[in-house]
């Protein structure tokens, strides 16, 4: 019962959020609203009994992914962008093409699940005592270990690749180093001297 | 249309109810103490700082200036609440819940005492990283909704500088569940009946108390609020109570962080030693202890270095405590392995 009044909540929340997301006229508010989306949908996840997808979904989406978004909006110089209404056709055909694929999706997969008689329960977790984090750990390291390093592998190389792309030598930077600062004597960075009176050092 | 709502009307019934009123007082039992230890941990740095630079810190309201904190509070929330003109304004509200909020929901999972916890779930430490992750959101809203340019660039580093040492934080925290096999903060505890964590990963132990420091902004990491550049950092429009909100809200994530260093690394409600004199003291009280001993080090500190510089502190997140967390978290998992420890 209070599953149910909770499940109201978040899905309503999430659908509002995600509303947001579209119709706001500024991105800043988009990403607020899409950190929005994410939140609910993690309650959602922890809802089914799929406690540590929720709380992963929180950690990357809500505490990197949508961070990374913020500081591109904050610096990013925003009032260039004045919005006559003015489309290319180009980019309207894009736009309906991809939206209309992704209902085209969402339509199919809501029939096939309706036609199958699939319910959301039998999705749910199982109830053993088995943690959640150990059924998917042994999951993840046995029937899907070449797959799990795949991925893993993906993500390296996109990291590097974004290193490798973005990382420039600049000529003339003044760069600290802090071993050097430190391994520095008394006797080679300062001299001593006592000057005879009226004749100062020379 | 109302048939709908029959049956969540026919769950407002006693036991319900009772259920309810359990839960409302576990969290005024948890929040209240709570509040009340960030109104004394302002007054207890002021006295620990005065002490250290042989001032005397607040003397006149109360007894040693213990009235201080009330009065303080009181000021604060008699003067006008300004909002700038060109603000953001709904933002600029919601911001100083945003940094408030996760300080105070993370309590949920931290055990005070052997079963004294309010909720014991299996992924406590999940949790807690999730939690804390939403800090990060106040500050940045604070400073966009702010529109004004000294909050802007304090909220862009604060950011920064969060994100960067909660990659360090978290994989120090993955050491640790490594060496105690959950993430249940209760058996994270129990795990530690042997020895505490701080003795075999004390390397950890001492990034894990710089990272908490650079992670609630206190000194010498307090570039957010570097008050010579950026006047107070993200919070320089705010006054009154949303003021108060983002003072509060540092200081009860300064109290959480001690406390889960205490969980994670210090033995949580354990006594040092299952001996005579040191069991005769109740568990909550050297959770209480060890947390003043943390929030102690946090003041020692503001008093003692002076604050880092900007790349400095990248470059300590990213290319020193990164490498050598990973590196420590390979070697506990190799020696866990080698030992036969799991």
């Amino acid at each position: 019962m209070i599953a149910d009044i909770l499940f109201f909540m978040f899905a309503s929340i999430l659908l509002a959020g995600s509303l947001g997301v579209v119709l706001s006229k500024n991105p800043m508010y988009s990403v607020l609203f899409l950190v929005l989306s994410f939140f609910n949908a993690a309650g959602l996840f922890l809802l089914i009994g799929a406690e540590f997808l929720g709380l992963l979904l929180m950690m990357v989406y809500v505490g990197a992914i949508a961070v990374m978004f913020l500081f591109v909006l904050m610096t990013v110089d925003m009032t260039q962008q004045d919005d006559d209404g003015k489309r290319s056709p180009l980019f309207v055909t894009l736009v309906l093409v991809t939206g209309g694929v992704l209902l085209f999706e969402i339509i199919i997969s809501i029939l096939a699940g309706v036609a199958s008689n699939t319910r959301l329960s039998e999705f749910v977790a199982t109830q053993s005592d088995v943690q959640n984090i150990v059924q998917l750990g042994q999951v993840l390291f046995t029937n899907y270990v070449y797959p799990f390093i795949a991925v893993s592998m993906i993500l390296l190389v996109g990291m590097v690749g974004a290193i490798v792309l973005t990382h420039r030598k600049r000529e003339g930077a003044l760069k600290q180093d802090i071993s050097e600062q430190i391994g520095r004597t008394r006797e080679e960075s300062i001299e001593i001297v006592t000057p005879s009176l009226g004749k100062g050092i020379s | 249309m109302m048939e709908i709502f029959e049956p969540y009307f026919a769950l407002v019934n006693q036991e319900n109810l009772w259920e309810l009123l359990i839960m409302v007082l576990q969290v005024v039992g948890v929040i209240s103490p709570l509040l009340v230890c960030v109104a004394y941990l302002t007054w207890a740095e002021r006295k620990v700082i005065a002490s250290m630079q042989l001032r005397k810190g607040p003397t006149h309201v109360g007894w040693a200036g213990l009235g201080q904190p009330i009065a303080d509070a009181v000021k604060l929330l008699f003067k006008e609440n300004a909002i700038p003109a060109n603000a953001s304004k709904v933002v600029y509200m919601i911001a100083p819940m945003m940094v408030m909020i996760p300080a105070v929901i993370a309590w949920a999972v931290i055990p005070f005492d052997e079963g004294l916890v309010v909720a014991d779930v299996n992924l406590g430490v999940m949790y807690l990283l999730a939690t804390s992750a939403l800090g990060v959101y106040g500050v940045l809203m604070a400073g966009w909704s702010s529109n004004s340019k000294y909050p802007f660039l304090g909220a862009v580093r604060t950011g920064a500088q969060m994100v960067s040492y909660e990659v360090s934080m978290g994989l120090t925290v993955l050491s640790v569940i490594l060496m105690a096999g959950s993430m249940n903060l209760t058996e994270i505890v129990k795990a530690q009946e042997t020895v505490w964590f701080m003795i075999p990963a004390f390397p950890m132990f001492i990034v894990f108390i710089i990272s908490i420091l650079a992670e609630t902004n206190r000194a010498p990491f307090d570039l957010p609020e570097a008050e010579a550049e950026l006047v107070a950092g993200y919070f320089t429009e705010y006054s009154s109570s949303s003021f108060a909100l983002f003072f509060l809200g540092e200081y009860a994530n300064m109290i959480l962080m001690s406390a889960i260093t205490v969980v994670l690394f210090m033995g949580g409600w354990l006594p040092p030693m299952d001996i005579a004199p040191f069991n005769w003291i109740p568990g909550f009280i050297w959770f209480f202890i060890k947390v003043a001993f943390i929030l102690f080090i946090f003041l020692w500190s503001r008093a003692t270095f002076p604050r880092f510089r900007y790349d400095q502190l990248m470059r300590l997140g990213w290319k020193v405590f990164l490498p050598f967390t990973l590196f420590w978290l390979v070697l506990t998992a190799g020696a866990m392995h080698v030992f036969d420890l799991v």
